[in-house]
């Protein structure tokens, strides 16, 4: 009964009814949206990469910072990816892992620039975020890879499925799983709470906080290279633009799903409720009749809601604690 | 922000007030700025004539006007990411009036107001519902860039009044000094005296200092905090109204990404993240430099997209550089008690 009770009053619940809202409203106005084949496969496939870098983005947000350059990891991972196979032979696993160490890289770049020198993750990462875009504009030039340009087993993970989940929505609910186990249940993943809630307090304990915060951009940036790998095997062009901007839905996806920008607070499962939320939105409202222009305005209003939904009941939760105090 | 904490000693303020004028890191960006112009007028063709200083002052002036109140946003601490959207919001609201009929003068005037309204909504989320400043203006910048691109979809408005247009184009007599400047020059003077020379600028310093500390030396945080949000909006609503003369162009999408590039210059310049310090010549310098570099690259056939490198590098510089002299400073010193403030 407690977990039943736990379940329903979840933050991530919410986010999930409103979910189910659109999706049934959006079905009933056209039920190709969710019943016919290719309506049901974008419907799992297309929030996977948003859902792979909301991820990331949760642990570094938990840790009290935050990733902007994550759409620039995204686009000079997935054009690494294409230049991989271009330029050499290497099997599609190890062009795979290549492009995440890749990624990890840069995101050990941000991460010891900040745990070391001690400067804000907002300056540095805005920092990076110009820096990777660039090298990666500079590389590509006007140029793009192709769909052609990729071995077809590669193409083929993008659109292909096992039963009837595609592959890209299987690699987005393993690393959830995964990252979600381990800030859930491992010491080191209770350490990024820790030392989000309040630093301060964490250090006295002697918490490893240089440590874990460069593990979390690792993460980040592991992440974002991993998505770049989804981008390209989806979308099979990649020109120097690809991921622009996303750094804002995946930091709006965490948020929606209840991670406090303010560190300590939140969970991988509502940044990747979030992220399914924004994506379905994003596809529904034309459905529903509202031209897509007005897309980024209703994103605008989830996030402002759900951070004022969050102030409320943290105020109201902090209000009854002092009450039982009282007695 | 960050688990990091800079501790702040008594001993930055210990030198005398010309040393601290000259080695602060404003002034460092100015002296840059100085000697990038001057390599690039010798060593680049066509840098040097006046037409290259007349664009880039008129295409730098959104980026200069909404600076100066992000800059006093940002020595309080806060952060206000939805200024590019407000701009794409006023530079609309002109289009869609002025295509339905409404004098341009009127237009304008809703526009400027629009532009407070947004900032005003900024503040009051951040103020009385005490919501982090970078999650609500994340959140707005969606928004207002929503309803600037829902009001317009892919239409853009290009018909507007030539008088208008041309006074957004003109220079100065026969110098290549654009009118806009004047408007530039007229805000940053206020600023100025608002930032260095009231109460009220004094108290913006205090709260990015310590907002206890304000709040007990009798600073009304909140007020003020609100104040500059709505400057802000004004003053992204202003550019707006400029940018769509200038380019002749009312559009959704207008000043994209703007929000960004002008937090990475007023940061250049030597304003803290953590709030608190910071003055207007290095921002204002931080956003000639961008710019400057930008245009001089161009001309030399560099492929602009470099400038993406530049910036970010010299952003991760400027900060990763400060903190690495203040670790070279404790490292040489013998370890003495200073009075730190945790921030």
């Amino acid at each position: 009964m407690n977990t039943f009770k736990r379940l329903i009053t979840a933050r991530e619940t919410g986010i999930l009814i409103a979910f189910a809202i659109v999706l049934v409203a959006t079905t009933v106005r056209n039920p190709n949206f969710t019943f016919s084949g290719d309506g049901f496969r974008d419907l799992l496939v297309t929030p996977a990469m948003l859902i792979i870098i909301a991820v990331g983005q949760a642990v570094v947000l938990i840790t009290r910072n935050v990733d902007l350059s994550v759409g620039s990891i995204l686009g000079l991972s997935a054009y690494l990816t294409g230049q991989l196979f271009i330029g050499t032979d290497l099997p599609i696993p190890v062009v795979a892992l290549l492009v995440i160490i890749f990624g990890g890289l840069l995101g050990l770049v941000n991460g010891a620039l900040i745990a070391l020198a001690k400067v804000p993750a907002l300056v540095i990462t805005l920092g990076t975020m110009y820096a990777y875009r660039g090298i990666n504009v500079m590389w590509t030039g006007s140029d793009r890879v192709n769909a052609s340009d990729f071995p077809k087993a590669f193409l083929e993970i993008g659109t292909g499925k096992l039963w009837f989940v595609p592959w890209l929505t299987i690699v987005a609910i393993v690393v959830l799983i995964a990252v979600a186990w381990v800030m859930r249940n491992t010491r080191s993943g209770r350490e990024f709470y820790a030392i989000g809630s309040d630093p301060a307090a964490a250090h006295l304990y002697g918490l490893p906080a240089t440590k874990r915060i460069i593990s979390a951009f690792i993460l980040s940036g592991a992440l974002a290279g991993l998505a770049g790998l989804v981008y390209a095997s989806r979308y099979g062009t990649v020109d120097s633009q690809a991921g622009y901007g996303l750094e804002l839905d995946a930091v709006g996806a965490a948020v929606i799903g209840g991670v406090a920008i303010a560190g300590g607070v939140g969970t991988v499962w509502g940044a990747a409720v979030g992220a399914l939320l924004l994506t379905t939105i994003n596809r529904a409202l034309p459905v529903l009749g509202i031209p897509d222009f007005w897309q980024r305005a209703v994103v605008g209003v989830l996030i402002i809601g759900a951070i004022v939904l969050d102030r409320v009941l943290a105020v109201r939760q902090a209000r009854r604690l002092a009450k039982g105090a009282d007695r | 922000m960050t688990t990091a904490s800079l501790p702040r000693t008594y001993r930055d303020y210990a030198h005398s007030g010309w040393r601290r004028a000259l080695l602060n890191q404003g002034s460092i960006i100015i002296a840059v700025l100085v000697v990038v112009t001057t390599v690039a007028i010798f060593a680049v063709p066509h840098f040097g004539q006046p037409i290259t200083f007349t664009y880039l002052l008129r295409d730098m002036a959104p980026a200069l006007l909404i600076a100066l109140p992000m800059t006093l946003i940002i020595i309080t601490g806060e952060i206000d990411l939805s200024v590019a959207s407000i701009v794409g919001l006023a530079s609309v609201t002109v289009g869609v009036l002025v295509q339905g009929g409404v004098p341009i003068e009127v237009a304008f005037l809703v526009a400027l107001l629009v532009g407070a309204i947004a900032g005003l909504v900024n503040g009051l989320l951040i103020t009385k519902i005490g919501l982090p400043s970078l999650a609500v203006t994340i959140g707005t910048l969606a928004l207002y860039r929503g309803i600037a691109v829902g009001l317009l979809g892919t239409q853009a408005v290009t018909d507007f009044p030539k008088f208008w247009t041309d006074l957004a184009k003109a220079r100065i007599l026969d110098t290549p000094i654009p009118v806009s400047t004047i408007l530039v020059v007229v805000l940053a003077i206020v600023f100025v005296v608002l930032l260095h020379f009231t109460r009220f600028g004094r108290g913006i310093y205090a709260i990015g200092l310590s907002d206890e500390a304000a709040r007990f030396a009798g600073v009304k945080i909140e007020r003020t905090k609100t104040i500059l949000y709505v400057l802000s909006g004004t003053v992204s609503a202003i550019a707006g109204i400029y940018w769509t003369l200038l380019y002749n162009n009312a559009r959704g999408d207008n000043a994209m990404g703007l929000e960004l590039s002008v937090i990475a210059a007023v940061l250049l310049g030597g304003v803290s993240i953590f709030g608190g310090t910071g003055a207007l010549h290095g921002v204002l310098a931080g956003v000639l430099l961008i710019g400057t570099l930008a245009s001089a690259l161009r001309l030399a056939n560099v492929t602009s997209d470099v400038i993406n490198i530049i910036t970010g590098v010299l952003l991760v510089l400027s900060v990763v550089s400060t903190s690495f002299l203040r670790w070279l400073k404790t490292a040489r010193s013998k370890p003495r008690r200073t009075r730190t403030v945790e921030r």
